[in-house]
C-alpha cells in the first residue's frame, strides 16, 4: 500500500473527523466517527466504502484554495485504487489494467483473435445457429476457466482485504443489509434521495445513480441470460438458439439494452465530471472498462438482431472476445470495484 | 450582465440569497455582489450547520416541539435581556414556517449530528453543513434569474436625504457605479478587518483569531455609519470562544474548537490558573472562555489534561502536544517548568474525591484552592500529559444597522425609504450579547425573507 497515499487520506480523515458535517450524505461519516485514530486498515475500509458520489466534496468548507485543502474523494480514490491494486492476485497483472486503457484495449484485440481464429480453423461438424460458428464444447473450453480463474483470484483478493480491515464476525444480518444498500445503490442516494454531484458540480442529479443501476442490473440479467441457458441446456436438454419468449433471451434481450443504456450514460456522464475529484492515474482504464461493457451488451444485442445473416460468425468472434476481455480483466480493472464494495459494506455492517 | 437591476444586494451569505430569492420570486430584478471570489462565496454561513427553529409541534427533522415563549427564555438567558423584544419575536414566530421554505429552496436537513443531541429538538441541522445550503441558495437564485457577480466588494453606497442613490463597488479591478432603486446589505459584520477590531477592542485584538471569513470586513457597514445612519450593538465588542491556538488566522471554521476545557487546568503563558474550569458544562461556559484568554497576557493559554481524560471529547484537528512528564510538557510549551509543575501539584492536592461524571455536574471539586475548580476536578498525575495552545476566536462582531420590524434601515432622520439590512449586519439588535446556536441563521433567513419582500414591494 502506497504510504503517502494513505497518509494524505488519514490527514483529511482526521480533519473530517473534527467536523462530521457530512455524515448524513454516506456511509463513510458515520463509519468514521467509531475512532479517534486511523489504522492503515481503517482507512483503506473507509476508502472502499467511498462510492465517489462526490457531496462532501462540494460541501466542504475547507476544499482549496484553503490551507487545510480537503479533496476528500480524491484521497479516497486514489487509497482504494492503491488497495486493488494491491491484494490483486497475480499481483503483476494489478497495475497494468487499472491504469492503462491501452492495455485494455490490447487484451481485447487479442480475445478477438484468439476467437477469430478458433472460428476458422476449428470448424465444426453440424451445430445450429452460433454453434455453427464456434462449437458448445470450444465455448465451454475457453469460458469454464475464463470464468471461474478471476472469480478465484477475487476471492483470494477479498479475503485479503477482509484480513487487512479487520473484518468482524460474518452474519447472516450483515450479508443481507450490505446485499440491500448495494441492490438500492443507497450510498449514490445523497442521505436525501436526490442523487449525488457528478457532472454538473454541486447540482444533486440522479443520472449517476440511474446509470450505475442500468448498468448493474442489465448485467445481472445478461448474467442470468447465460445462467437460464446453461440449465436449459444441461438440465432439460433444451439448446439454443432459443425463441423470443424464452427466459434467456428475455433476461438477454432486456439486460443488453439496459446495460447499453446504463454504460452508455456513465461513460458520458465521466466526460463531463470533474476529473480531480477522483483518481487522475485511473482515467483512461476506467473509461475503457466502462466501454468494454457496453461493447459487451452491444454486440451481444446486434448478435440476436442479425440471427441467420452471413454476419453472425464475425460478429459471434467479436462478442465472445468483448466477453472473455471482461471476463479476464474483472479481478484487475474498474469491475473488481463491485465485489470489494459490497465486501467493504458487509465488513462495515458487521462493527 | 443584466441591464440596471431594480434591486442590489450587498453581499453574498444566508441573508442575502433569503433576500435575493424572495425579491425574485415577486418580480424583482435583482443583482448580489458578493465581496469574496465563488470559492469562499457565503460568508460566515459557509461555516455553519444549523437552524434554531420554533416549532409546536414535530417539524421535519425536529423532534418535541419548541414553544415561542420558551425559545425567547433561552435567547433572554444569553443575552441578559440585551435584546428587542419586537424584533426578536418576530424572527423566532418567523423561524417556523422559514423551515418548510428553506426546504422548498433546496436545504436539505437531517437529524442533530453524533455528538450534538442536546440540539436534536431545537435546532435542525443543515445535511452537508452550511456551505451546502449557500450552494442551493446560489441553484435556486440563479434558476429565477438573480445575477451574481464574485469578486464584487462594494466600496459606497451613496446617501442623499433618506435615499440610497448609487452603489459603487469594484470588479474585475473597475470601480463600478451602479443606481438601482432598492438596496438591501446584508454583509455581516467586520471582524474580518483586524485594523477595526483593534480599535474597537484594543491591541490584543492583533492576537485573535478569526474562525469564519476574511471577506467581513465592515466597508459598507462603516461607510454608512459615517454618513449618519443609525447604529445598534457594542462598537467594542465580539463575540469569542476559544479555539485552538494553531488555527489558521481566518476561516478555520468548526474543527479548531476545543472541548477540553471542563477535564483540565488551564493556566497563562506565567504556568498560573486564571479562572474556574469546571464553573458548568461547556456547551454554557464555551463562550466566556475566549473573553478570558483575550484578557491573559500575548493572549494565550495552555489546557493540560492527563491521559484519564483523553477521550472525553471531540477530537480537535490538531493533535495534542504529548509529554511524558508536566516539566516535559512545560519545556514543550515554553512555559516555566517549575511554575508549571508547582501549578500542577497545587492543583493536585486541593482535589477532593469524588464520582467523576464527565457529563453532568458531578461536584467533583477542589478544597481550598484560588481560583477553584468546581466540577470534574481529577489531579492531573497519569501520564502521559497533553496539552492544547487556546486563543481567542472571533465568531462575529456586535456592531449593525438599528433596522424596523420591516428590516428597514434607519437614517440620521428616519428610514431611509430604499435601504434594507439582514443577517448578521443588523443581528446586533436582536443579539445584543452573547449567542444561542444557530440563531444567527434564523434572524439572516427570517430577515432576509423580509428585506427580499419589502424591497420587492418597493420596486414594483
Amino acid at each position: 500500500m502506497s504510504a503517502d497515499t494513505i497518509q494524505e487520506a488519514r490527514r483529511q480523515i482526521e480533519i473530517c473527523n473534527a467536523c462530521r458535517y457530512c455524515e448524513g450524505y454516506c456511509a463513510v461519516f458515520p463509519a468514521m466517527t467509531r475512532q479517534k485514530a486511523f489504522a492503515d486498515g481503517d482507512i483503506t475500509q473507509l476508502a472502499n466504502l467511498c462510492h465517489n458520489c462526490r457531496g462532501c466534496y462540494y460541501a466542504c468548507q475547507y476544499t482549496e484554495p484553503h490551507e487545510f485543502a480537503l479533496n476528500l474523494p480524491k484521497a479516497l480514490a486514489e487509497v482504494r485504487q492503491d488497495s486493488w491494486q494491491d491484494f490483486a492476485w497475480p499481483p503483476q497483472f494489478g497495475k497494468a489494467f487499472h491504469t492503462s486503457g491501452v492495455a485494455i484495449t490490447v487484451l481485447i484485440v487479442l480475445c478477438f483473435s484468439l476467437l477469430f481464429a478458433l472460428s476458422r480453423m476449428v470448424m465444426p461438424v453440424g451445430g445450429e445457429g452460433f454453434y455453427a460458428t464456434l462449437s458448445h464444447s470450444m465455448m465451454v473450453a475457453i469460458f469454464m476457466p475464463a470464468f471461474l480463474l478471476p472469480l478465484g483470484s477475487l476471492a483470494i483478493s477479498l479475503r485479503r482485504y477482509w484480513h487487512h480491515v479487520n473484518g468482524g464476525r460474518l452474519t447472516m444480518t450483515a450479508v443481507k443489509a450490505a446485499f440491500v444498500d448495494a441492490g438500492r445503490m443507497k450510498n449514490l442516494s445523497g442521505g436525501h434521495g436526490e442523487g449525488c454531484n457528478f457532472e454538473d458540480e454541486d447540482r444533486f442529479t440522479k443520472l449517476r445513480k440511474i446509470g450505475h443501476q442500468l448498468t448493474m442490473w442489465g448485467f445481472l440479467l445478461c448474467f442470468a441470460a447465460t445462467s437460464s441457458g446453461t440449465i436449459l441446456h444441461y438440465g432439460f436438454d433444451i439448446k439454443a438458439p432459443y425463441s423470443l419468449i424464452s427466459l434467456p433471451k428475455l433476461f438477454g434481450v432486456t439486460g443488453g439494452i439496459m446495460l447499453t443504456l446504463g454504460t452508455a450514460k456513465l461513460a458520458w456522464l465521466k466526460t463531463k465530471a470533474d476529473r480531480n475529484l477522483g483518481d487522475t492515474r485511473v482515467w483512461g482504464g476506467e473509461m475503457a472498462s466502462v466501454l468494454l461493457l457496453c461493447a459487451v451488451a452491444v454486440t451481444g444485442l446486434g448478435l440476436y438482431a442479425a440471427t441467420g445473416s452471413p454476419l453472425v460468425p464475425a460478429l459471434l468472434a467479436i462478442h465472445l472476445g468483448t466477453v472473455l476481455a471482461f471476463f479476464l480483466l474483472m479481478p484487475f480493472s474498474k469491475m473488481a470495484h463491485g465485489f470489494y464494495r459490497l465486501t467493504a459494506l458487509i465488513a462495515d455492517k458487521t462493527r | 450582465m443584466m441591464n440596471e437591476p431594480d434591486l442590489v444586494i450587498v453581499g453574498g451569505g444566508n441573508a442575502a440569497l433569503c433576500a435575493a430569492i424572495t425579491a425574485a420570486e415577486a418580480g424583482a430584478r435583482v443583482l448580489i455582489l458578493e465581496g469574496a471570489p465563488k470559492e469562499y462565496r457565503g460568508g460566515n454561513s459557509r461555516h455553519t450547520r444549523n437552524f434554531r427553529c420554533m416549532h409546536d409541534g414535530p417539524l421535519s427533522v425536529l423532534t418535541g416541539s419548541y414553544g415561542e415563549d420558551e425559545y425567547y427564555d433561552d435567547l433572554l438567558r444569553v443575552t441578559k435581556g440585551n435584546t428587542d423584544e419586537k424584533l426578536a419575536r418576530m424572527a423566532i414566530r418567523g423561524s417556523q414556517d422559514s423551515q418548510p421554505w428553506m426546504e422548498a429552496h433546496g436545504v436539505r436537513f437531517q437529524p442533530s449530528l453524533s455528538g450534538t443531541l442536546s440540539l436534536s429538538r431545537t435546532n435542525a441541522f443543515f445535511l452537508g453543513g452550511g456551505k451546502a445550503l449557500v450552494n442551493a441558495y446560489y441553484r435556486t437564485a440563479e434558476s429565477l434569474g438573480v445575477q451574481v457577480l464574485y469578486d464584487a466588494p462594494v466600496t459606497h453606497l451613496e446617501l442623499e436625504h433618506d435615499k440610497i442613490t448609487r452603489v459603487d463597488y469594484t470588479y474585475q479591478g473597475d470601480d463600478l457605479s451602479l443606481s438601482p432603486r432598492a438596496v438591501v446589505v446584508a454583509s455581516g459584520g467586520f471582524q474580518g478587518n483586524i485594523e477595526r477590531l483593534v480599535a474597537a477592542w484594543g491591541p490584543e485584538a492583533e492576537n485573535f483569531l478569526i474562525r469564519g471569513t476574511p471577506y467581513n470586513r465592515g466597508d459598507v457597514l462603516f461607510d454608512l455609519l459615517d454618513q449618519g445612519v443609525q447604529s445598534i450593538g457594542d462598537p467594542t465588542q465580539c463575540h469569542a470562544v476559544a479555539i485552538d491556538g494553531r488555527a489558521p488566522k481566518f476561516d478555520g471554521g468548526i474543527v479548531t474548537r476545543l472541548d477540553c476545557v471542563p477535564f483540565s487546568v488551564v493556566v497563562n503563558k506565567h504556568a498560573k490558573r486564571f479562572y474556574n474550569e469546571g464553573e458548568d458544562v461547556w456547551p454554557k461556559r464555551y463562550a466566556i472562555w475566549g473573553r478570558l484568554v483575550a484578557a491573559q497576557d500575548d493572549q494565550v493559554a495552555y489546557s493540560i489534561i492527563d491521559s484519564k481524560s483523553k477521550d472525553l471529547f471531540m477530537p480537535s484537528v490538531f493533535p495534542p502536544i504529548t509529554a511524558d512528564s508536566i516539566g516535559e510538557l512545560a519545556m514543550k510549551l515554553g512555559l516555566d517548568a517549575d511554575a508549571l509543575i508547582n501549578t500542577v501539584s497545587d492543583f493536585n492536592a486541593a482535589c477532593q474525591p469524588g464520582e467523576f461524571h464527565p457529563t453532568d455536574l458531578d461536584g467533583v471539586a477542589t478544597d481550598a484552592l484560588d481560583p477553584p475548580k468546581t466540577n470534574w476536578a481529577r489531579p492531573i498525575k497519569d501520564g502521559p500529559f497533553y496539552a492544547y495552545e487556546l486563543r481567542p476566536g472571533v465568531t462575529f462582531t456586535y456592531l449593525g444597522f438599528k433596522v424596523d420590524e420591516t428590516a428597514q434601515v434607519q437614517g440620521p432622520n428616519g428610514a431611509i425609504r430604499n435601504l434594507w439590512a439582514a443577517g448578521e449586519t443588523m443581528a446586533g439588535s436582536i443579539l445584543g450579547q452573547g449567542y444561542l446556536a444557530g440563531f444567527g441563521m434564523t434572524i439572516g433567513t427570517v430577515f432576509g425573507r423580509i428585506a427580499g419582500r419589502e424591497a420587492a414591494d418597493y420596486v414594483r
